[in-house]
């Protein structure tokens, strides 16, 4: 028999009308569809859905913008292809989940804006695409450790290059990625090599004609940096004159010529100045040329200022702790001993590459503290002497490099902002895509709570702990030894006997005579992830806790490297992950009391928690990872995490994790879970206890069952 | 060339190798081989220890067996085994216990990857006793004046798993080897290789590009050996931009966006 594939017959203009009015509830939103109808009506089934599918995912983020694209879209179906409808959709949700509705309709209205884009970005380079090469490129480069952003300007502060969004000057993607790499090398010069070291700003105010003059000294300083970057990245650098050349923006000759004092290795910023004021009137700057970007002399005098506050600090701060540890001194004696620095390296265009003696002696430094070093050298070309007094006791700061985290329930108190925080992406299932940075995650401490109730587990659980203890030790990284090994370390007398009976009976001698030590190594890193909602309070919060101190009881004799995280959340923006036990802490008294400090905060956002902790997992070097969810129920938020979405999205963060090699595991208490659990977890990576008093009986022996 | 067999403690260096001086490490080295002291390299991989080994055994004319540990390595390993040869068992030297016999240089190269029992053994020969305990065959084996312990050892990785124990590191004189000076570097590639100053010279910036991402993805900076591998390269009519991405960029790490920026780090060079 043969088949041929069933063309499905399309869909009547009633049926569309029936979908379209189901999923833009025109019964309340009094929406007109009857354009879209008549045009949908007469297009073939396979473009129907594919267009009513999208209308689908598009409302399920908001009803407004599903109608304002589908009356669009019916109109363009001509000029656009499924590629460009389908980013078209996304590009307005993302601005949607970003900027609100008002500017996700804009995105749906200005559809010609957004082909031109679409084109852009097709045969341009996107930003976002190309941030981690440009970073380590950027970093790669010498000089203070670099940032890039996003920005609508080109230019740098001196710490941050801001780069446009899209690139789309030439006409391929490998040619406009060069610009991009231009525009971070030039910008890397501006602030490598001096531009910074003027206090622009106030020369700027003396100039009856400010603009006139910064645009001449920014053209004459991309001569002079131009010449350095040919002497610096010449490979670069001839990209960089060719692409200029296709874009006619070389400068005239004449112009070159008077500023070819510039181009020599010991010419400076000052020469730049003195030029800018000699030809000012009288030489008109070439228009700027494609990476120059502009300069902005305030922001750069602001973030220097502040750099300049915090690098002393820090150095002073890191002198003190060097004397401490080098010395061993008490404090008031550091007096005597004295910093000094030395050139360790020379440069031409550079300052020279200096080292940090004591009494004479140079000092080991660590990384952080040569890239300190490096930092305030590239803007005053020295370690002035101030700097080179260790900070006081009043001035001294323990946490020298930690960046001041603000207090996450501070950030909290004061209106809502997303500072210090991690942003991870969630899956929207209606939509069939991810929400881009949709969830705020802040790490905080729990307060330990000492009182009976870690003696008296430890009490009642006595027996148990024991033989756990036992069990565990048994797991332990052990050396066998194997017997009658061709190779070993010791002769195996039993099989040595019996090859020479067997020799001696004219029989082959066999060669396995050997024993040899065989360590079967563990190498296991785990993360225990603890629910605490606020569905948890009560037994299920006690049962959790008394888990979590038997399970580390028995695993402090095992030796496998374990942390502990708590979760909870209330909405997407308040993601909160709790450090009960790092991996580099020791199972203590304060770890304990922490354990027993677990208190049921808000809701089961579960999403973010295995996202951030997946990243922790992933920094620990172990042969095998796992993620161990100990949990009462289903996902569920305040905001619409409920149900289908917080399942598919926690599965999904649960995909992720295992494509980065880690092993998921649940264990819930939860008499409904077997609905939902396999699905989210796979069937054989989860295990419902149907008591919770059974819990902390359980917990360490799916431990020994997991990992042995 | 063909190969040719040789006994460990016979391996005596007979030509001078090429070792660049960095500070006074030669002199330190000869002063505590005068002494009787065990020597620590500590240093980043590829930057000069063996080479200075293989120096310093061609100075002091001592033949030198070099033992570079891994994970499987056990005390037996060094110190010796029983074998059986016709149905009799014979106790076979291993090299730690050739190189004290023999009065050699023994160097342990890598030594915190070995198994923690190989500890056992070298600590009596590394204090002022000076004697490797050969426990399967009841002996102790004394060292005679002319032997001498060198292990290396690499700060750089961070995992507690793999530092070295104060009551090992305190029984000797340590040696800190690093990168070398550009100038430095760039002659020892030059009379390694024979390539041009010039191109060395943009090898050894180079090398310095992915020294400044240690610790930004990547866990090593391009050491002086992975330069010598590519400017062999070099010599041979490789260019210089698939040398860097072959010789170093690919030995250096595999996510691929780090591959890209260490490629267009070298193609902004040459
Ligand atoms: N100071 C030096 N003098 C001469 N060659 C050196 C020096 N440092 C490094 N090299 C070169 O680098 C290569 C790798 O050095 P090696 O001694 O094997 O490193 P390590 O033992 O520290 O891992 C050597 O083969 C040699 O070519
Ligand atoms: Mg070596």
């Amino acid at each position: 028999m043969q088949t041929t594939p069933v063309k499905k017959t399309p869909l009547s203009a009633a049926q569309i009308r029936q979908l379209l009015d189901d999923c833009l509830e025109v019964e309340f939103s009094f929406l007109r569809t009857d354009t879209a109808v008549t045009i949908l009506a007469g297009l073939e089934r396979a473009e129907q859905d594919y267009i009513l599918t999208w209308v689908q995912r598009v409302a399920s983020t908001n009803i407004q913008l599903a109608y304002q694209f589908i009356t669009r879209a019916v109109n363009a179906l001509d000029n656009m292809d499924r590629r460009m409808i389908e980013s078209w959709a996304l590009y307005a949700m993302d601005t949607y989940d970003q900027a609100g509705l008002h500017k996700a309709l804009a995105i749906i209205r200005n559809l010609d804006d957004f082909v031109r884009l679409y084109h852009q970005k097709t045969a341009g380079a996107v930003y976002e695409e190309n941030a981690s090469v440009l970073l380590h490129f950027a970093r790669g480069l010498s000089g203070r450790r670099l940032q890039l952003q996003e920005s609508s300007l080109t230019y740098t502060d001196s710490e941050t290059i801001y780069l446009p969004a899209v690139v789309s000057l030439l006409d391929t993607p490998q040619e406009n990625f060069l610009v991009y790499k231009a525009m971070v090398a030039y910008h890397w010069a501006q602030a490598r090599f001096g531009t910074f070291h003027l206090q622009l700003g106030s020369i700027l105010d003396e100039q009856p004609e400010a603009e006139n003059f910064l645009s001449l000294f920014h053209a004459l300083d991309t001569v002079r940096l131009d010449a350095i970057l040919q002497r610096e990245l010449p490979g670069l650098a001839r990209h960089m004159r060719r692409i200029k050349q296709q874009l006619q923006q070389t400068p005239s000759a004449s112009f070159l010529q008077l500023a070819n004092e510039l181009v020599r290795p010991r010419s400076t910023v000052d020469d730049v100045l003195r030029l800018t004021r000699r030809y000012l009137h009288k030489l008109d700057p070439p228009s700027p040329c494609f990476y120059q970007g502009v300069l902005q002399p305030q922001e750069v005098e602001e973030c220097r200022q502040q750099r300049l506050q915090k690098e002393k600090r820090q150095f002073r701060s890191v002198l003190r702790k060097l004397v401490e540890e080098l010395k061993g001194l008490d404090i008031d004696e550091q007096k005597h001993h004295r910093f000094e620095t030395r050139p360790k390296h020379r440069h031409y265009e550079m300052p020279d590459e200096l080292e940090l003696t004591l009494d004479g002696q140079a000092v080991p430094l660590p990384d952080n503290v040569k890239g300190l070093i490096t930092s305030i050298v590239q803007d005053l070309g020295e370690i002035p002497a101030e700097y080179l007094q260790p900070a006081g006791a009043g001035e001294y700061q323990p946490d020298i490099f930690g960046e001041k985290n603000p207090d996450p329930d501070d950030v909290w108190k004061g209106t809502y902002h997303e500072k210090g925080a991690f942003l991870y992406k969630e899956w929207d299932f209606r939509r069939q895509h991810y929400r881009k940075n949709w969830c705020a995650v802040r790490e905080k401490e729990i307060q330990p709570v000492y009182d009976t109730f870690i003696g008296k587990t430890l009490n009642k659980y006595q027996g148990l702990i024991k033989h756990l203890r036992k069990t565990f030790e048994a797991m332990r990284d052990e050396d066998r030894m194997l017997k009658r090994q061709v190779q070993g370390d010791d002769v195996d007398i039993d099989a040595l006997v019996e090859a020479l009976a067997d020799a001696h009976d004219g029989r082959e001698m066999s060669d396995r005579l050997f024993t040899r030590m065989h360590r079967s190594e563990r190498n296991i890193a785990v993360i225990f992830m603890v629910d605490m909602s606020g569905s948890t309070k009560g037994w299920i919060n006690e049962a959790e806790r008394e888990s979590l101190l038997l399970l580390a009881e028995a695993l402090e004799t095992l030796g496998d490297r374990y942390a502990i995280y708590g979760f909870s959340g209330m909405a997407r923006k308040r993601c909160e992950i709790y450090r009960i036990k790092e991996f580099a802490q020791a199972y203590n008294e304060e770890v304990k009391a922490r354990i027993n400090g677990i208190t049921p905060q808000d809701y089961t956002r579960m999403g973010f928690a295995i996202r951030h902790l997946c990243h922790i997992l992933n920094q620990v070097d172990a042969r095998t990872r796992i993620l161990i969810t100990l949990s009462d129920g289903k996902p569920d938020d305040y905001d619409n995490y409920r149900g289908e979405y917080g399942i598919e999205d926690t599965r999904r963060a649960l995909i992720e994790a295992r494509r980065d090699g880690i092993h998921p595991y649940c264990i819930t208490i939860d008499k409904e879970a077997r609905e939902y659990l396999p699905h989210m977890y796979g069937a054989a990576a989860y295990t419902v206890i149907d008591d919770v008093r059974q819990l902390p009986l359980k917990v360490a022996d799916i431990y020994r069952r997991l990992t042995t | 060339m063909p190969a040719r067999i040789l006994k460990p403690e016979e391996y005596y260096i007979k030509t001078e190798p090429y070792y660049q001086a960095i500070g006074d490490e030669i002199a330190v080295f000869e002063s505590a081989y005068r002494k009787k002291l065990p020597v620590l390299l500590k240093g980043p991989t590829g930057c000069g220890k063996t080479r200075f080994m293989e120096h310093m055994a061609w100075r002091l004319g001592k033949p030198l067996i070099t033992v570079s540990c891994h994970d499987d390595l056990t005390a037996s390993d060094l110190v010796g085994r029983f074998l059986i040869n016709g149905g009799e068992t014979v106790w076979v030297d291993g090299p730690l216990a050739r190189a004290v016999r023999a009065g050699g240089i023994c160097y342990l190269d890598e030594i915190v990857e070995a198994r923690k029992d190989t500890m056992v053994v070298i600590h009596p020969l590394a204090d002022d006793r000076r004697v490797l305990p050969m426990e399967k065959v009841g002996e102790l084996l004394q060292a005679p004046d002319d032997f001498c312990l060198t292990i290396s050892y690499n700060p750089g990785y961070q995992s507690v798993l793999k530092d070295l124990k104060q009551s090992t590191r305190q029984r000797f004189v340590a040696l800190e080897f690093d990168y070398p000076a550009e100038d430095v570097e760039t002659d020892i590639i030059v009379k390694e290789t024979g390539i041009s100053h010039e191109l060395a010279a943009k090898l050894i910036k180079f090398a310095h590009m992915t020294r400044n991402l240690k610790g930004n993805g990547l866990e090593e900076g391009a050491s002086t050996r992975l330069l010598v591998h590519a400017a062999k390269l070099i010599s041979d009519d490789v260019t210089p931009i698939t040398a860097c991405h072959s010789a170093i960029a690919q030995a250096l790490t595999d996510d691929a966006e780090m591959l890209a920026a260490i490629d267009e780090l070298s193609s902004s060079l040459f």
